[in-house]
């Protein structure tokens, strides 16, 4: 899962919807696999198949007109449970970036970990951008990381993203934290006996 | 400089702070359970390590395990393997385990508390969002993703930005009839799903510091529900007297020390919040959500709300949540026909609740529409009810006890709502499809969930 990320140039899959919750994007039953991978399969499951398992064609994962990388969606996106299978099945059905004016908090930490970027934009960077897909399914967007910058293609409107140099850092070099925290363990000992 | 308790606890435990970025925070307690940790321990196994600090790890399998014939192995082979995994990593790498039937076993926010490994002042962490519960005892205590469970696994810290500060005050008296879980979801109604991303809550007022210890667990543990990092309240007697003799507690000359630490950590005057709110406790009725966010929250006698009409992702999933739980704008939920209830969970399954929800049905009778599962949250809450003569005074009244779990909170086991049933839940989250696919929800405290049962319809429990 691990990879570095840079700059990003795709067509993108509107869920133009507010307050999507963890259990939406991977709902509880499909949480007990214990390895990480094969979660893309149930992304958004009872959103995008019926009871008997057929695609419901009005979800946008099962319109062909939809597709890229880049996932945009309403407000408050990845609410809810901590659960990181919901990371992991973004990341799993090949999304890299997900695009919202706002995210819960565990959720976009948990994206960060799985080398999903979280772009948080303004509320009218989405709207213009929930209008440009919808006018043009091909619209496509530009993330760059080491800018710190989303394009939105069809506009040309651009923003600055936020992330912290230190999570920037990870991504762009593809390292994580626990490499990170084994590096700081002597540190770590040092607190633990100042403590005493 | 005054400093607010959260900030106490947080200064006190970071090991580094990364410049213009997170801190690398010290973990004093990891609760594990078998849901978010098996790829964690795996993790470590690919990187060749042990544990760190295998002493502050504690495992408790919870969200799969049946909630009947728990001395049978588990049917559904896929459940079984993820319990078993979680035996088997705590063995592997030398951490304590409570397993199914094991007298400490039951849900991991329950067992915390109540076994003294919950303690004031601490940092506690479990790849579970309601992690927040810990906080009533004026713990920094917050869920996190299973990447997170690895690093303190490896390190015995994480790397987390420090978030913002919120002081929720309710003042005044709470009416009669009503409870901490109506408390929380009026906050959480008042603020949105999504109000408090971003901060870690204080809850301190005059209605606050009046709940008992268990019904502040019930009001930090839905702290998430409004998009919280976590929630806690200020240590007093009423903590530690409850903490006090408690297996894991310290003990003797330790106890003393560490009641005069813990007096320490409350807010200093002239603190200063990110944020403050205050509500008045007497405005609060019993609490019923109507849609499928805990945030879509309404007094009992209220009517359905109209959609917004300012934004329109939101009319959108507005209009998505009425139609997927039936309702109607502008209708009344009371008397609607109830076809389960659900007393249990990390919210609601402790035994101030199962005693709250016998003082409703003592002397009446289930109602025959209703099929009614009550899951004590651990082994020791089921001791306490029999020891208590409830488990009599539900059976009387036609309830059966079933055996701790997670259970229909998530329906991670046969504990499934069936598709378009309505369910009144004690539990946290009215989801589409939380309680099963197709499930209706809706969130309520121990008292109106037993009127419900009763009466076989949403009743406000002071009319019954």
């Amino acid at each position: 899962m691990k990879e570095k990320f840079s700059t990003i140039t795709s067509t993108c899959v509107p869920l133009p919807m507010e307050n999507v919750d963890t259990d939406q994007i991977i709902p509880a039953r499909f949480l007990k696999a214990t390895s990480r991978e094969g979660f893309g399969d149930n992304l958004f499951r009872d959103w995008r198949y019926d009871k008997a398992g057929n695609p419901r064609p009005d979800f946008v994962l099962n319109n062909p007109a939809y597709s890229g990388c880049i996932l945009v969606a309403g407000k408050n996106f990845g609410s809810g449970s901590s659960r990181e299978h919901a990371a992991w099945a973004i990341h799993d059905y090949g999304f890299r970036v997900v695009i919202s004016s706002f995210f819960a908090d565990i959720h976009k930490q948990n994206e960060l970990n799985c080398f999903v970027l979280p772009v948080t934009v303004s509320e009218e960077f989405l709207a213009e951008l929930f209008a440009s897909i919808a006018a043009d399914n091909r619209t496509e967007v530009r993330v760059d990381l080491p800018s710190q910058t989303v394009t939105n293609l069809a506009t040309g409107r651009t923003e600055k993203f936020d992330i912290n140099p230190y999570k920037k850092q990870c991504l762009s070099e593809g390292l994580d934290d626990v490499e990170y925290l084994l590096s700081r363990r002597s540190d770590t000992e040092a607190w633990e006996s100042s403590r005493k | 400089m005054p400093k607010t308790l959260f900030d106490k606890i947080w200064d006190a435990h970071v090991v580094n702070h990364i410049p213009d970025g997170p801190d690398q925070l010290y973990i004093d307690r990891h609760y594990c359970h078998e849901v978010t940790s098996p790829q964690a321990f795996e993790g470590l196994r690919k990187r060749g390590l042990k544990i760190f600090r295998p002493e502050r790890t504690f495992c408790s399998p919870d969200h799969n395990i049946p909630t009947i014939g728990q001395d049978k192995p588990i049917s559904d082979p896929v459940s079984r393997h993820q319990v078993d995994t979680l035996r088997q990593n705590a063995a592997d790498f030398g951490v304590t385990y409570f397993g199914i039937g094991h007298p400490k076993n039951g849900i991991i926010h329950v067992i915390g508390p109540e076994n003294g490994l919950t303690l004031p002042g601490a940092t506690i962490v479990c790849g579970d969002s309601h992690t927040s519960t810990h906080g009533a005892v004026g713990a920094v205590a917050f869920g996190i993703g299973t990447s997170e469970v690895e690093m303190v696994l490896a390190s015995q810290c994480i790397i987390q930005n420090k978030p913002k500060t919120m002081r929720i005050n309710v003042e005044g008296r709470l009416r009669p009839g009503v409870t901490a879980k109506d408390i929380a979801l009026y906050i959480i109604a008042r603020m949105s799903t999504g109000g408090a991303t971003g901060y870690f809550v204080e809850y301190a007022g005059e209605a606050i510091r009046n709940l008992s210890m268990e019904e502040r667990l019930t009001v930090c543990n839905l702290s998430i529900e409004m998009g919280a990092r976590g929630g806690m309240i200020a240590p007093d007697e009423t903590t530690f007297e409850y903490v006090k003799g408690k297996e894991y507690a310290p003990k003797g000359e330790e106890w003393d020390k560490a009641v005069a630490y813990w007096r320490t950590l409350p807010s200093d005057p002239g603190a200063s919040f990110d944020r403050e709110v205050t509500f008045q406790a007497e405005d609060i009725d019993p609490r019923i959500t109507f849609g499928t966010n805990p945030g879509m929250g309404i007094g009992i006698d209220e009517t359905v709300p109209t959609p917004p009409a300012d934004d329109e992702q939101g009319r959108i999933s507005f209009r998505k949540a009425l139609e997927y739980m039936g309702f109607k704008s502008g209708e009344k939920l009371i008397g609607k026909k109830v076809d389960y209830v659900f007393l249990g969970s990390c919210t609601n399954g402790r035994i101030e609740d199962f005693r709250a929800f016998a003082s409703v049905v003592k002397g009446r009778k289930k109602h025959p529409g209703v099929t009614a599962w009550l899951v004590p949250g651990s082994w020791n809450v089921d001791r306490q009810i029999r020891e208590e003569g409830i488990d009599k005074i539900l059976e009387e009244a036609g309830f059966e006890l079933r055996q701790p779990g997670c259970s229909a909170c998530l329906a991670m086991n046969d504990d499934k709502i069936p598709s378009g049933k309505l369910a009144i839940s004690t539990s946290n989250r009215n989801f589409e499809g939380r309680q099963g696919p197709g499930a209706r929800t809706i969130l309520a405290g121990p008292l109106t969930a037993a009127a419900a049962a009763v009466t076989g319809e949403i009743t406000d429990p002071r009319t019954v």
